[in-house]
């Protein structure tokens, strides 16, 4: 089996009193889309602004295709792609121009023409950069981290503040590089996003790695529990729901309880006897297999969001 | 070198669709050609040169303030970092930076050349090749000293409120619109200390007297040195990120910008000719006699 593509081992960083990375440690293979998911401020932007070289780390080892991105020269840039979380590019700057541009940085190039038309911009190519929407810049980002071919692509929440259909089409281009193969770093807090596209996950939290496999292997690990989402005629409290027979964990968020069952036919039972001698009643009721979000919750005891 | 070109190119083009680059590199020094000579020429066509250095001078010392913000905006934004993970130097980016401004002012200072021979009556060329030199040697100054300001600056109100200081110092304290001579004898003693009073000199020696390069040594050398301490320091103390601390290895450089014009006014004090010289071009252009003995009249 051949060198993992990008390694990380005990990977630390501190922002003055701050320390957003404890030791994170992870191995992405070649040709896999490996997933960073926490919620913001779990030290996944670091971690891959690390990678990417522009940032300096404190301690731990790196490296991205044999090289270290700590001292990241021409032939290291040569091999990544990026889409970075907070970047821009200039206002007057045509689309077609900033593809071309970029590719004139490389040895080997795309040609831009292709790019944009695989990035349904062949129509925006003579705009400004600034007259372009935000699902709009996101693809000419990505078109733009593709024009060197990189061996390993770095997507840093790709999809933060899109609308969820243009979310979709970002997914779909996503799936295609897959599809080729190609090596992708991908940091997220949307589960839906890690579920759909990640051959492999790491679950980011407080700096540290506290998860990491297939989402999977993730979900058998949600100690059996299934998650059952209801909501009630009246609020009730998450202590008295919890009492019920074969709870595991309850939480409310926006009116709807999520209930984790290890005996899902008996906790049922037990919450109809309990609303009916507390005359309240079921609105709904979704019984669904555990997602990510539970393996996070019960790992932090926290959700993604909060 | 490739990337630079590239960048070059690029830059120029959104120099150009800039209107505010397009108001204050083209015309704002056009505004000031016609108020100068149309002013204080109007009747005298030998001090047509005279002020054309000025207005020459003015032109190229705008380099520092466009570049300044240009790229702390562009740090601000976070611009800079996309061309951080490409294989982009900062080499490559600053020369962009001074390639550019040098490119787009050409253009500015040939028509404000040809303005003042056509419609002001301008009756010599002066010493085009001393020209040539000095507007080179002072767009890579003030252009490297706008790449180090916005190392130095944070943000981009920091940046103008420094560009405002330095220019209003350049502006009227080194003889780009008030003449030297007819400044206080102690505002022409600190003028010394002052890259841009070497330009406007010199600008004025090449056109009023006609002298070649070989008699601006003083002017020369001090810009070469100012644009290649400049240039040096900008490439040391260039930043990517916005987050990215100005360390006190860079401040100490950045202070170290000044020791140069130090030396180089304190050697201008003791030995140089370049008052006296001042006085000689403006007393050439006065077609009266000067009525007032001015405080302009003894250089040291």
């Amino acid at each position: 089996m051949s060198a993992p593509i990008i390694e990380v081992h005990n990977l630390t960083k501190h922002y003055g009193d701050v320390q957003a990375l404890r030791g994170v440690s992870f191995e992405v293979e070649e040709g896999e889309v490996f997933g960073l998911l926490g919620p913001n401020g779990a030290g996944k932007t670091s971690t891959v602004e690390i990678l990417e070289g522009l940032r300096a780390a404190d301690g731990g080892i790196v490296s991205v295709c044999g090289l270290d991105p700590q001292t990241p020269g021409p032939a290291f840039k040569q091999e990544i792609g990026a889409v970075l979380q907070s970047t821009a590019l200039p206002d007057k700057l045509r689309v077609a121009e900033a593809v071309s541009m970029f590719a004139s940085f490389y040895k080997r190039r795309r040609d831009p023409a292709t790019l944009l038309k695989r990035f349904g911009l062949e129509e925006k190519r003579n705009t400004f950069y600034s007259h372009l929407s935000g699902g709009q810049k996101q693809r000419l980002a990505l078109a733009m981290s593709l024009v060197n071919e990189p061996r390993v692509l770095f997507l840093d929440e790709p999809t933060a503040g899109l609308d969820p259909q243009v979310r979709r089409e970002i997914y779909t281009i996503i799936e295609e590089l897959k599809k080729e193969r190609k090596t992708i770093l991908l940091t997220t807090h949307y589960i839906e996003e890690a579920e759909k596209l990640c051959d492999r996950v790491a679950i980011v939290d407080q700096g540290r790695v506290i998860a990491q496999g297939t989402p999977r292997e993730l979900k058998q690990r949600s100690a059996g529990t299934t998650r059952i989402e209801l909501r009630l005629a009246r609020p009730e409290t998450d202590a008295a729901l919890k009492q019920l027979d074969g709870v595991a964990d309850c939480h409310a968020s926006d009116g709807v309880y999520v209930v984790h069952s290890t005996r899902v036919p008996q906790t049922i039972v037990s919450l109809v006897k309990y609303l009916e001698a507390h005359g309240n009643e079921l609105s709904s009721l979704d019984i669904a297999a555990p997602s990510l979000e539970d393996v996070f919750l019960e790992l932090t005891g926290r959700r993604l969001r909060d | 070198m490739r990337n630079a070109w590239t960048l070059t190119k690029v830059r120029m083009r959104l120099a150009l669709r800039n209107r505010a680059f397009i108001f204050f590199s083209l015309i704002f020094p056009l505004i000031f050609l016609f108020l100068f000579l149309g002013l204080f020429a109007r009747s005298n066509v030998a001090a047509v040169p005279y002020m054309l250095a000025s207005v020459l001078a003015i032109t190229v010392m705008g380099s520092f303030w466009g570049l300044s913000v240009q790229l702390v905006t562009f740090r601000e934004q976070g611009i800079l970092r996309r061309f951080r993970v490409a294989p982009v130097g900062p080499g490559a980016m600053l020369a962009s930076s001074i390639a550019s401004n040098y490119i787009l002012t050409l253009p500015a200072v040939s028509i404000e050349f040809v303005l003042a021979r056509r419609v002001f009556h301008m009756s010599q060329w002066g010493n085009l090749g001393g020209v040539f030199f000095l507007i080179t040697l002072g767009i890579i100054t003030f252009a490297a000293l706008g790449l180090i300001i916005a190392s130095v600056t944070n943000s981009t109100q920091e940046t103008q409120v420094i560009n405002q200081i330095l220019w209003s110092a350049f502006l009227f304290l080194s003889g780009a619109t008030l003449p030297l001579p007819m400044l206080p004898i102690w505002i022409q003693r600190f003028a010394l200390f002052l890259p841009a009073t070497y330009l406007v000199t010199g600008l004025e020696r090449v056109l009023v007297a006609r002298v070649g390069v070989a008699q601006i040594g003083a002017e020369i050398v001090a810009l070469a040195v100012s644009a290649a301490m400049a240039l040096f320091l900008s490439q040391q103390l260039f930043r990517w990120e916005p987050e990215a601390k100005v360390g006190p290895r860079a401040k100490a450089l950045a202070a170290a910008t000044i020791v140069p014009f130090l030396l180089l006014g304190l050697w201008e004090t003791a030995h140089g000719n370049l008052r006296s010289a001042a006085r000689t071009d403006f007393l050439t252009i006065r077609s009266e006699p000067i009525d007032r003995p001015a405080p302009f009249i003894a250089p040291r």
